[in-house]
């Protein structure tokens, strides 16, 4: 056994080494990392004492007697099944409709959808619009065209922190998915089209159902993976725009609530699990959407 | 009709992109103007002259966060595109015991927050004594599993027969994947390092780093931005220049990137 090992090992010595870097820093950094967490997530633990074994306590804390929670993780799916969806979506109508356009239209509509995503902290221009004083963009145009008389406090106001936000994420969602769209689109085989035409697709929607949407496969569950990720970890946005912690936590999500366990309070094995949470509900859904997404055109 | 929708999304998605740019341009006086206008009328450069008088005063140099960030972001590229691209060439090209696990664990990887790591990371990197050292942010930076995933499904589309042919002219594996791959996936790292410079170029250095003088342009911006009224004109122009320096390198790779995505594309 141990010979028939070190052989293998022996042959494969130059993928191994090449190899080796990465996988290493992978290990330390991600793997560990993740079990790690699972394993502190039964334990008290507050980084001066050794981790102290509890069980499911940390558990039986977090679902049923943390009302913040119950908000985050409500707020969390809301934020989600909203911007999930419809950045999916637009990343792939506006890649679609962009597709049509002559290369340096395309271009430039390209960096303008994409330039967002990358414009790092633009949350001060948003902050300054939806600033509260009548200063604020949008306070000074509904008051300049008489729709309000007192400036709204948009980002201290329950019920306006929520679309705010939405609106902001929405605004900064089309990345690496659109680009992967833009590509899926570019790269479709156009004799397909043909053979459809030939095999009777009639209309444009026939021709997206069983044409353009199968040969887009990979890229559309790449898209799904990474646009599923990033609205279910939504903190940042909800941090830059109404502060941190919101009022009456009306964005805390379940990233700022284990941002606040994990570096405020330094109660780790109940970040950990907070962290433990988040990961399972992630992974789920984005398997379950994978296999979803693996009937498209059939 | 689709064309006029589009250039409604598409005006919207600009908007905050002028706002920036006309905010940037505008002196006092027209920053506190009421109505606010969103135009800039008379421009200037004072925002520009007054952010660098501030800077010059700051107490720890400016030119210690340029250099910050730009090391961490020289470094962390550099470093992610050689021991991706390797590890990528493995996974696509070898053949060997665990290689479908590892990568479905770098594909599980792509699906969770990074910030479901932290904890964990955080005492794995005292225990290393990183805290407070730019390697807590460059080297995990190294493995980012988003690079690694493009540049396997890109280099699975380079025929079998070139490597062959390489090999029966006594090329070692590593003579293979520098002289060989590395020049024909020139597009897909291209890709990789405008990811990952995005990424690094926006670090503030999270929960690692302490010391002023090792925080990065983007946590000093940051504190410029919070400087409230008095420093609007300053804040306005330090985001116009943080956030030109990602899309102008976008703008020249763009092509290169799509064309990544594109060829041979994902594979399930």
């Amino acid at each position: 056994m141990i010979e028939r090992l070190s052989t293998s090992l022996k042959r494969n010595k130059h993928s191994y080494l090449l190899l080796a870097p990465y996988l290493l820093m992978f290990v330390l950094f991600t793997v560990v990392p993740v079990l790690m967490s699972m394993s502190l997530s039964f334990t008290y633990f507050n980084l001066l004492e050794f981790p102290r074994w509890v069980g499911w306590h940390n558990y039986e804390r977090l679902f049923l007697e943390d009302e913040v929670f119950i908000i985050a993780l409500k707020n969390t799916f809301i934020f989600a099944v909203i911007t999930g969806p419809i950045s999916y979506v637009a990343c792939f109508v506006f890649a679609w409709m962009i597709n049509e356009m002559s290369p340096k239209v395309r271009s430039v509509m390209t960096l303008l959808f994409y330039a967002p995503s990358i414009s790092g902290n633009i949350y001060f221009m948003w902050q300054l619009m939806f600033s509260g004083d009548a200063y604020g963009y949008i306070n000074g145009f509904l008051m300049k065209n008489g729709f309000i008389y007192e400036p709204i406090l948009w980002l201290t106001t329950e019920k306006y922190i929520m679309p705010v936000i939405i609106l902001v994420q929405l605004w900064l969602s089309l990345g690496v998915s659109f680009l992967a769209f833009i590509a899926g689109l570019q790269n479709i085989d156009k004799t397909l089209y043909e053979a459809g035409a030939i095999d009777g697709v009639r209309n444009r929607w026939q021709e997206m159902w069983f044409i353009t949407l199968p040969a887009m496969r990979p890229m559309l569950m790449f898209g799904a993976v990474m646009q599923i990720t990033s609205s279910f970890a939504m903190a940042d946005v909800a941090t830059q725009m109404a502060g941190f912690p919101s009022v009456n936590y009306a964005a805390h999500t379940i990233v700022t609530h284990l941002m606040d366990y994990g570096s405020i309070r330094f109660e780790m094995g109940y970040a950990s699990s907070i962290a433990t949470v988040l990961f399972v509900l992630m992974l789920t859904i984005n398997l379950a959407v994978q296999k979803l997404l693996r009937n498209i055109g059939d | 009709m689709i064309f006029a929708m589009l250039g409604l999304v598409a005006a919207f998605m600009a908007m905050p992109l002028v706002f920036a740019i006309n905010q940037a341009f505008k002196p006092l006086d027209e920053i506190f103007i009421f109505p606010p206008r969103f135009f800039v009328r008379n421009p200037t450069i004072e925002n520009f002259i007054d952010l660098f008088t501030l800077l010059a005063n700051s107490w720890v140099p400016f030119s210690r966060y340029v250099f910050n960030t730009l090391f961490i972001t020289a470094t962390g590229t550099i470093g992610h595109v050689i021991f991706a691209s390797a590890a990528a060439f493995v996974l696509a090209k070898h053949q060997f015991r665990g290689r479908n696990a590892i990568f479905t664990m770098i594909v599980l990887s792509l699906m969770f927050a990074p910030q479901v790591r932290d904890i964990p990371n955080y005492i794995t990197m005292s225990w290393l004594g990183w805290i407070d050292n730019y390697a807590a942010i460059i080297v995990p930076s190294f493995a980012a599993s988003l690079g690694l995933y493009l540049m396997k499904q890109f280099m699975e589309m380079i025929p079998d027969a070139l490597l062959e042919a390489a090999k029966i002219d006594g090329a070692s594996e590593y003579r293979i994947f520098w002289q060989v791959i590395m020049p024909l996936v020139k597009p897909a790292w291209l890709t990789l390092t405008i990811l990952q410079f995005q990424a690094l170029w926006g670090t503030e250095g999270g929960n690692f780093i302490y010391s002023e003088q090792l925080k990065t342009l983007s946590y000093a911006t940051h504190q410029i931005a919070l400087g409230g009224i008095a420093r609007l004109g300053p804040a306005a122009a330090v985001s116009l220049l943080m956030m030109s320096v990602p899309i102008v390198f976008f703008i020249f790779s763009q092509n290169k990137i799509i064309q990544t995505m594109a060829s041979s594309g994902m594979k399930e």
